[in-house]
């Protein structure tokens, strides 16, 4: 039995628009940027790739079943700038073969920093699931599959959720393979999809790359791969960016085409079949017990938080930033609240990264800024505002006025 | 291998970038074995410091001797000429004037013969007309020299590196520094302007320190891309003793410095606005000027028109062990060149640990990645690039670990090798 479990990852951050030590306005987003985008990854990918998995959805008379993670970010934007996608969405939801997982709203790392924003972000994004696609999530996935022991007991706490989702590392699973279900060491029913990264990049990143020994990739080599795993395990968890459609590969690789015959081929072995996440934590029991002690990513060679916090600027810019938590909150002021949210994506941290800097890399490729620096320098100035905000202005006390200027002072100096 | 090499100056004699670069080259080929026979000019007025020296030829020639042991295949020969590479024909005049001025004064004080001190050669009133008196001197050294390849270093030595070739047959290779575009803006000399441009029609190859450069070569005297190559400077790794000072003992203000001359190319007046508008947000920082030049007095009159005139300080020209103090006593270091063909100076502020913002427009931001860059113009933005550096460690941790680092990977072996590869081509090709 090979059970493929497929899960893409929906996600445009909220670019911030150059923000200089000058600037006094509190409106930090470049929304010319973030619209411009949104709409060309709408019309590349977003748009084809959904109106192709409706096909085949309907073409197989639910068999082929998909699960998406979409975040709060993205849909904010889509409402303003691309709502045909939305309505897209809800026709897949309503397919009944597509399944919504949970996620932080903002894209964060919170859960590294506030366990309370943290639980507050999923439950808004939860919320919003059940409020545009009528389904409460079982499955939850962190921010880049940020993943470790403590995350999995403190999932399992909130009580609502099946499984958790995280990479197939090497160094996690040693001799094991990521095609069966696990257990998260120190729970005792959230049960733990690894992705099987190997196949997974081999669609997302490696399919257009003309120097690989296995190019061209079609549909009827991978299930032959995929067939493979029958006897050898149980899942085969395709874990990868929506964005692979069209976006990262583009369409004249022949990427849509593949994902065209890709179920047809599946199926035609009759072990095989598609399940959604929830589908295959319901059916596998847990084989084994999966220990993840340090935190692990699906990121970079690295698969580490190495991306967002392997430099002393984004540590520094992380932790200024979860420190106004308190502060904020207490403030009371729901705009003020939305932008300190905004500013925690994980991308605004990315940007900040140095890692392979000098070489020139896929960090730089999506990277809105000409460098990490000028990627910290404008966060800080925003983050700088940001404070202002939340300190109202003193008003100068006229008694002290007073006695500075009679002169009663011993010529210690107030600071006003 | 061995190079018949036409420069401008050689330590302890510098004034600019363009004697760095030619140490540093000229070095690096010793150590790979190329034998050189470096040709400067020698009449050193020292313009530029406040004691001035008359050295006599003589004089100069045993310091650079001292140094021509220090190279196992390096060789000095001096032309009488008081041609310095940064002077205007108005300058040039006023420096002769001086010149001769001096040497007849010492004639009489010392009996001397004035004969004996110019070595035969009476210099021209008019720069143009020394430039082509250098020329046919250089000709004649040339022509007892025994060489492969001839290489010129900037405009002033092109004609006398055109002579030496066509006299003795050797290809000649022109190494591009700065062009009058560079230094003058749009307001070329002409006459400048054709002796680059006969240059580097003249040459088998030209060398340019920077792709910025190189287009400029292209775009604007009508030579063919296959001509040109490009070869980035270097840096030496000079950072003296460690002394107290390199303790970490704090000092209450932050210090953000130019380096440079104080001539339009340099962009001293954008520094300047961008120190206004630091000054507005951040008191507790001072602004350093190091460097000399044609611009200084409207520096000084500028700072104190913004009212920053207290915020300002200016040191005159520095060499040797000051340039390293200066650089240990600075947080920052800022680079705003209007048009900069390569820039040494920034590699050299890493080198001492301090964080760079660079114009774009320079040649040096095609090699480093571990920089803040600015558009020279843009003053609010260097404003707003100084205050992060200041306000934030991280930020200026990070850029001077791997500021320096990438600055290492800098070097001057790296260029050279690229020269000695250039010579054997064409010398295939002859």
């Amino acid at each position: 039995m090979a059970s493929l479990v497929f899960y893409f990852q929906v996600h445009q951050p909220e670019r911030l628009r150059h923000y200089t030590v000058f600037d006094k306005s509190s409106h930090y987003f470049d929304d010319h940027k973030n619209s411009a985008i949104c709409k060309k990854v709408t019309n590349k990918c977003y748009l084809p790739a959904n109106r192709l998995m409706l096909v085949l959805i309907r073409r197989h008379e639910g068999r082929f079943k998909i699960a998406y993670s979409i975040t709060g970010t993205l849909l904010e934007q889509l409402e303003r700038y691309s709502p045909e996608v939305l309505s897209t969405f809800h026709a897949l939801a309503e397919t009944g073969c597509v399944e919504f997982l949970a996620e932080t709203y903002y894209h964060s790392l919170s859960f590294l920093y506030s366990r309370q924003e943290f639980a507050e972000q999923i439950y808004k994004h939860s919320e919003m699931m059940q409020r545009l696609f009528g389904q409460k999530p079982k499955i939850f996935r962190n921010t880049e599959l940020i993943y470790n022991n403590d995350l999995a007991n403190f999932i399992e706490s909130l009580g609502h959720f099946d499984a958790i989702l995280c990479e197939g590392a090497d160094r996690i699973l040693g001799y094991r393979s990521p095609n069966y279900v696990y257990r998260p060491r120190g729970c005792s029913k959230l049960k733990l999809l690894l992705k099987n990264y190997a196949l997974s990049d081999d669609i997302a990143f490696r399919f257009s790359n003309r120097g690989w020994t296995e190019w061209p990739l079609t549909a009827g080599k991978f299930s032959q791969w995929v067939n493979r795993v029958n006897g050898n395990g149980y899942v085969v968890n395709l874990f990868m960016d929506y964005e692979t459609f069209g976006e990262h590969q583009w369409e004249d690789t022949g990427i849509f085409e593949f994902m065209r015959h890709l179920p047809e081929e599946i199926l035609r072995h009759p072990d095989n079949n598609f399940k959604t996440p929830s589908e295959a934590a319901a059916c596998y029991e847990a084989v084994d017990t999966i220990d993840v002690p340090h935190l692990i990513s699906w990121a970079d060679m690295e698969r580490d938080l190495s991306a967002w916090l392997g430099n002393a600027m984004q540590s520094n810019a992380i932790h200024e930033l979860y420190r106004l938590e308190r502060q904020i909150k207490a403030l009371g002021d729901s705009t003020l609240v939305q932008d300190w949210r905004r500013l925690q994506t994980s991308d605004h941290f990315y940007y900040m990264c140095t890692k392979y800097f000098s070489d020139g890399d896929v960090h730089k490729y999506f990277n809105p800024y000409d460098s990490p620096y000028d990627s910290y320098i404008n966060f800080m100035n925003v983050l700088d505002n940001m404070k202002k905000r939340c300190t109202p202005p003193k008003i100068a006390g006229t008694q002290k006025q007073d006695k500075a200027f009679s002169g009663e002072q011993s010529g210690a100096y107030l600071p006003g | 291998m061995r190079v018949f090499m036409l420069g401008w100056e050689f330590p302890p004699f510098i004034t600019g970038g363009l004697g760095t670069a030619c140490y540093g080259l000229t070095k690096a080929l010793d150590k790979l074995g190329v034998k050189v026979t470096f040709v400067l000019p020698s009449v050193v007025t020292d313009q530029n410091t406040t004691h001035v020296k008359l050295l006599s030829p003589e004089g100069i020639k045993d310091i650079l001797k001292t140094q021509s042991r220090l190279f196992s295949n390096i060789k000095f020969h001096t032309i009488d000429s008081p041609l310095s590479p940064y002077d205007s024909a108005e300058v040039y005049k006023q420096r002769i004037e001086w010149a001769l001025a001096q040497k007849q004064h010492v004639s009489i004080t010392k009996g001397l013969n004035l004969e004996q001190l110019t070595c035969g050669g009476h210099y021209s009133g008019d720069m143009y007309t020394e430039v082509h008196r250098y020329a046919a001197v250089a000709a004649e050294l040339g022509l007892n020299e025994d060489f492969d390849i001839v290489h010129a270093h900037d405009w002033m030595t092109y004609p006398a590196g055109i002579a030496v070739s066509a006299l003795t047959g050797k290809p000649l290779v022109v190494h591009v520094h700065s062009t009058e575009f560079d230094r003058s803006g749009e307001n070329v000399n002409q006459m400048i302007y054709d002796i680059e441009r006969s240059g580097f029609h003249a040459a088998d190859v030209i060398i340019a320190v920077s792709h910025m450069t190189r287009n400029i070569i292209i775009s604007r005297y009508g030579v063919p891309a296959e001509k040109v190559e490009v070869v980035y400077n270097g840096v030496e790794r000079d950072n003296g003793e460690w002394t107290l000072a390199d303790s970490g003992i704090k000092k209450d203000e932050k210090i953000v410095l130019f380096l440079g001359r104080i001539t339009m190319q340099k962009g001293p007046e954008y520094f300047l606005q961008a120190a206004k508008k630091v000054l507005e947000v951040m008191d507790d920082v001072k602004f350093v000027m190091a460097g000399s030049g044609d611009m200084m007095h409207r520096m000084i009159e500028m700072a104190a028109g913004l009212g920053i005139g207290q915020k300002v300080l200016f040191t005159g020209f520095l060499r040797g062990e000051q340039v390293r103090q200066i650089f240990r006593m600075a947080d920052l270091y800022v680079m705003p060149s209007v048009s900069e063909p390569f820039g040494i100076a920034p590699l050299e502020a890493l080198g001492h640990d301090v964080p760079v913002i660079i114009s774009k427009q320079s040649g040096v931001s095609e090699v480093l990645t571990h920089a803040l860059k600015v558009d020279f113009w843009d003053t609010d933005e260097i404003a707003n690039k100084i205050i992060a550096v200041l306000r934030y460690p991280p930020l200026n941790i990070t850029l001077r670990d791997y500021g320096n680092y990438e600055a290492r990977r800098l070097r001057w072996e790296d260029s050279a090798n690229k020269c000695a590869k250039i010579y054997e081509q064409m010398l295939v090709s002859v």
